[in-house]
This record gives C-alpha cells, sequence and structure tokens, in this order.
C-alpha cells in the first residue's frame, strides 16, 4: 500500500462576503475545463473559505492563482460511510478511539452507491491513513476523483 | 553631508539671534507690502519693535488656510506679479485652491533648501535621480527637481501615472534615487514585482526621499526591505514654500528644519497655548526669507513635535518628527482621539500584511463602528476557520490596546483597495455630523 495514494488534493479560496464572488471561483474552473467534484464553504458575516476537490487539481490551482485569488492548497482524505443511520456516527466513534484530531468534515454525495462519503482534514494525515486502513475503514484514492 | 555647512551647525543662540532679526524685518515688509498683515498687525498693536525674544512670536496672530483662500488668488503677495516668476497651488479638493507665488529669490532660497535635504540624506551628483511626483501646480514635483539639479544628480523627471512605465525607466536609466510619495513607493514594489523584476538584481535604487504624506517607521521599515533602499522622510507645505522645510540626515530619527529660513512652534491646537519641548502638537510656521508671500504662524494642521537636542550627524538645527496626524485626520470614534498612523502602527508589525488598508468609519444607531479593511494575500489566510478567526481577533485585540476603543478588521480581497498615484486615501467617513 502506498499511502501517497490516499492524499486528495483539496484546494481553499478566500472569498470575501459580496454578490458574484462564488460565481467567479465557479466560473474561472469551468473555464479552466476543470470539475468540481466536492465542495464546502465555511463563512461568516464578513468572508467565507470555500473548499474543493476537483478532478484537475493542478489546472486549477492556476487557473486561480492566475486570476488573482487567494488559496491554499491541502490535503484530505475521503472515506466512504455507510449510508444509513447511525453510519457517520460508527465512523466518528471509530476517529476518536483512534485519537486522530479532525480540522473540518464536509460531505460528498452521491459518490457510490449505497454509500455516502466523507472528505475529512486530519491534523496528522499520514498518521490518519495508517491508522483508519489498520482500523478496515474505507478510503477512497485520489484517482477516483479524477474519473467519476 | 552638507550643503550650507556654515547654516546647518550654527549655535543655538546663534540660530535664535538670526531668527530674531529676521522676523523683525519681516514683520516690517508685510506691514508695509501687504495690507492684510497692515490691518492685522494694527488689530493686534504689534510693530518690529515687539519682538525681542523669540518667544515674543506669541504676540502675532495666526495665519491659517482661511486667510489663504479669503485672499484668493493673490491678496496675500507682497510684490507686484512682475516680481512673481512661479505659480503654484494645492489640489483643492475642497473649495478654492491655495495660490502661492515665489520671486527669483525665492526660487534661489527653495531650490538651496531643497539640496540641503538631498545632501542630508546622502544623495551625491553621481545619482540619477527619478522623480516620480507629479509635476505641475503641486509644489513636490518642481521644488525637488531644481534643488536636486542644483547638487548635480542627473534627473529623470518621469512625474506621475503608469507605474510599469515608470519601473523600466528606473530600470532602463539606472536609477540611483527615487523620489515620490512613500504609498507609491509601495506601490512599484508591487508592481515591479508582479511584472517579474528581481529588484535586487535589476535596480540599483539605494535612497528614497519620499514626502507628501504621513507615514510610520513600519512602513519606513517595509519600503527599505521591499526596495532595499535607505528611506528617508522629508516635509513641507505649499503655503510655506513646498518640501525643503525639513528632511532627515542619516540617522532617520527626525527631521532637521531649515531654522535659519523659518521658525517652527509646537502648540496645542485646542488651547492655542504652546507644549513643552518634546510633546505633540500642531507645528505653526513663519517663514523669515519669503519675498513673495510672507507668513506669519501658519497653522500646518499636522501633529508632531520638535527637539533641539544635538544630533549625531552633528547639525544644530532643530528636529521634528514624523507628523503622527493632522488635527482634521483626527478620527474621533466614540469619544477617543483617533490616528490613522496609529493603526498603521499596529498593522504593519504583523508579519506578512498588505501595505494596502483602509479606515471605514460608520454610524449605526448612536454608535460610530469603525472597520479597518486590510487586503488578504496568502500570508493572511488558514484554510482552517478557527486559524483564521484566532488571527483576526488577535489583530482586534492589538487594535484595542493601542487606541483603547474596539476596531475590527476585515480581510478583503486582492486589489479591492484603491491605489493612488499621490496620496493614499486611508481614512473614509460615512458618519453624518
Ligand atoms: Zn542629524
Amino acid at each position: 500500500m502506498n499511502i501517497q495514494d490516499y492524499k486528495i488534493t483539496q484546494i481553499s479560496v478566500f472569498i470575501e462576503n459580496k454578490k458574484g464572488r462564488f460565481y467567479n471561483v465557479t466560473k474561472t474552473m469551468k473555464d479552466a475545463g476543470v470539475n468540481i467534484r466536492a465542495m464546502s464553504l465555511a463563512d461568516t458575516m464578513d468572508f467565507g473559505i470555500l473548499r474543493f476537490v476537483v478532478d484537475k487539481p493542478k489546472e486549477a490551482y492556476d487557473a486561480l492563482m492566475d486570476s488573482d485569488f487567494i488559496i491554499k492548497k491541502n490535503e484530505v482524505l475521503a472515506i466512504a460511510v455507510k449510508d444509513e443511520s447511525g453510519g457517520l456516527s460508527e465512523l466518528l466513534n471509530t476517529i476518536s478511539n483512534l485519537d486522530l484530531n479532525i480540522e473540518y468534515m464536509y460531505t460528498f454525495v452521491n459518490a457510490l452507491e449505497n454509500k455516502a462519503v466523507m472528505l475529512f482534514k486530519f491534523e496528522e494525515i499520514d498518521e490518519a491513513i495508517e491508522k483508519l486502513l489498520t482500523a478496515n475503514e474505507e478510503l477512497l484514492k485520489e484517482e477516483f476523483f479524477r474519473k467519476i | 553631508m552638507f550643503w550650507n555647512k556654515d547654516r546647518e551647525t550654527m549655535s543655538r543662540k546663534e540660530i535664535e539671534n538670526l531668527q530674531v532679526e529676521l522676523l523683525k524685518e519681516k514683520i516690517e515688509y508685510a506691514y508695509n507690502n501687504v495690507p492684510f498683515y497692515k490691518k492685522k498687525f494694527d488689530d493686534f498693536g504689534i510693530d518690529k519693535s515687539s519682538i525681542k525674544t523669540i518667544e515674543d512670536i506669541r504676540k502675532l496672530p495666526f495665519t491659517t488656510k482661511n486667510d489663504f483662500r479669503d485672499n484668493y488668488p493673490f491678496g496675500l503677495f507682497a510684490t507686484d506679479m512682475k516680481q512673481i516668476v512661479r505659480i503654484h497651488s494645492s489640489s483643492g479638493t475642497t473649495g478654492k485652491p491655495t495660490v502661492v507665488g515665489y520671486t527669483k529669490n525665492d526660487l534661489e532660497t527653495w531650490t538651496n533648501l531643497i539640496a540641503r535635504i538631498a545632501k542630508a540624506a546622502g544623495v551625491t551628483d553621481e545619482d540619477i535621480v527619478h522623480i516620480a511626483f507629479g509635476y505641475g501646480l503641486f509644489t513636490g514635483g518642481f521644488g525637488l527637481h531644481y534643488g536636486l539639479e542644483k547638487i548635480g544628480a542627473a534627473i529623470v523627471p518621469a512625474s506621475s501615472g503608469n507605474t510599469k512605465r515608470q519601473i523600466m525607466l528606473i530600470k532602463d536609466y539606472g536609477a540611483t534615487v527615487l523620489v515620490c510619495t512613500p504609498s507609491y513607493a509601495l506601490h512599484i514594489a508591487e508592481v515591479a514585482k508582479e511584472s517579474g523584476i528581481d529588484i535586487e538584481k535589476d535596480l540599483k535604487l539605494r535612497i528614497g526621499m519620499f514626502g507628501a504624506e504621513p507615514w510610520s517607521d513600519q512602513m519606513r521599515k517595509k519600503i527599505e526591505a521591499e526596495l532595499n533602499i535607505k528611506a528617508y522622510d522629508n516635509y513641507g507645505l505649499s503655503e510655506i514654500m513646498g518640501p525643503g522645510f525639513s528632511g532627515e540626515c542619516e540617522e532617520q530619527n527626525g527631521m532637521h528644519i531649515a531654522e535659519d529660513n523659518f521658525i517652527a512652534e509646537i502648540i496645542n491646537p485646542e488651547t492655542d497655548k504652546p507644549v513643552k519641548e518634546g510633546e505633540y502638537g500642531e507645528l505653526v510656521i513663519t517663514t523669515l526669507t519669503k519675498e513673495a508671500l510672507p507668513v506669519f504662524r501658519y497653522r500646518t494642521r499636522d501633529i508632531t513635535k520638535i527637539s533641539t537636542k544635538p544630533c549625531s550627524c552633528g547639525r544644530t538645527l532643530a528636529k521634528m518628527s514624523k507628523p503622527i496626524g493632522r488635527t482634521d485626520d483626527m478620527l474621533i470614534i466614540r469619544g477617543v482621539n483617533v490616528f490613522p498612523s496609529q493603526i498603521e502602527e499596529v498593522l504593519f508589525n504583523i508579519e506578512g500584511i498588505s501595505p494596502h488598508y483602509q479606515i471605514v468609519v460608520d454610524r449605526k444607531g448612536a454608535l460610530d463602528v469603525a472597520t479597518v479593511m486590510v487586503e488578504a494575500n496568502a500570508n493572511l489566510f488558514f484554510d482552517e476557520m478557527k486559524k483564521q478567526k484566532q488571527f483576526l481577533d488577535n489583530i482586534n485585540y492589538e487594535l484595542k490596546s493601542a487606541l483603547g476603543i474596539d476596531v475590527s478588521v476585515k480581510l478583503v480581497e486582492p486589489h479591492s483597495i484603491e491605489r493612488s498615484m499621490g496620496k493614499a486615501k486611508r481614512i473614509i467617513d460615512n458618519r453624518k455630523f
């Protein structure tokens, strides 16, 4: 197993809470021929942090850079969750037992049949991959996001 | 390096004696040549015999910007137009512009005073000087131009506008000295970087002479680091001549005042009484050598302090600190006096912060709300909400400690704060009084 395979590139963009800014980001991606796979928006009154996983991270990064957006590149994990009640809480329980710290997480819908996919940002990604695989959790590989 | 060593190193006693003599002469000169002063001096019962010591200057009435407006355009001139060889005026964003005139001798004096501050900053006849001040009615461009030419430097009178082209000229002509406003210097650095210029390798700049707007020591450090130069401050205003009133020496710790041409006082702007040496107050200037437009006790509205302590450079001329604000820029937020420079100081202490900021004051209900807009950049952006909030809370905390009131920081997108070619617009006050 190569733990690098499970690291999924996530791009975060700073956006001011102003009309049209969200649209500008998605338009920049579209113009660059990039498809957004999963996305989350954390926002306050003043600003927002838009995070997403795409099929072509490099192209997305360059296009946003060229358009003067403020961005950060990060690595997250995609974990499959049973699409039934209690599925997520079971997973969170496992993570807690493994003593892993989550910085944030968000859902990725319609990814697999009968399963939901959650994206997690862990403090220590390498440790998280090893422990979760040992605990028999289903981690999705990066290539999965390139193809869907 | 000195330009008029004798004049710049007189003893304090000699300076005062000279000032008293020149002041008496000018009182008589203005009385005889400017009806406005004749009336004022008569009203105050003043003539040259009223002046025995330098403190006696306090008997004279103040002159304000309104006096210039009331006597628009040439009412305060002491000579007829035949002797006037140059006119400059302020931008006049509010009301009529302030008009100033110069005789041949006045221009000669001005040129020498600029040569003095340029020498004090280390400029020599070997330098190539790029002047990015607007040439025109504004005193900055022409003022610096003739003084620098006088010492034998090669002048590139680029004037303002088209930053990319300015950078090309600085690079191709090998400018070693840059003259402009401090905020424009930062803008040049920013645009140069964006256009892929390696400032250390591609440019030969070594000295910056910046003025025409207030700037903090943090901003100096930033400019010096970004442009790889030594940045010197100088001060002046068109009403009393233009730049050249004072300028920094190599110590970069206060601007030596041309006290053989001016008398500088610091007063409390509320009570009009003098403050103790070293205390902040409003700078009041009297011209001692101007022919076309003698001015007595001009209220500059700039807040600064003056020290007559000896300087390591050997000059005995008093030094004024960087103005920390203007009496009319002073924001009163929830009853507390706030100067934009205090906010700037906090911001520029933050690692990686963008030099572009703006202070917006609104009134919500009965409460003043001040927001500091800062352009975000990768250094200030954390992908985690908790860290991002923490970062902003820290700045808010620093601002509160410095100002004594709550001011909140808001990150805005890059380039969303308007860039200025001249003075940066730092304050937007939306309150209706
Ligand atoms: Zn000195």
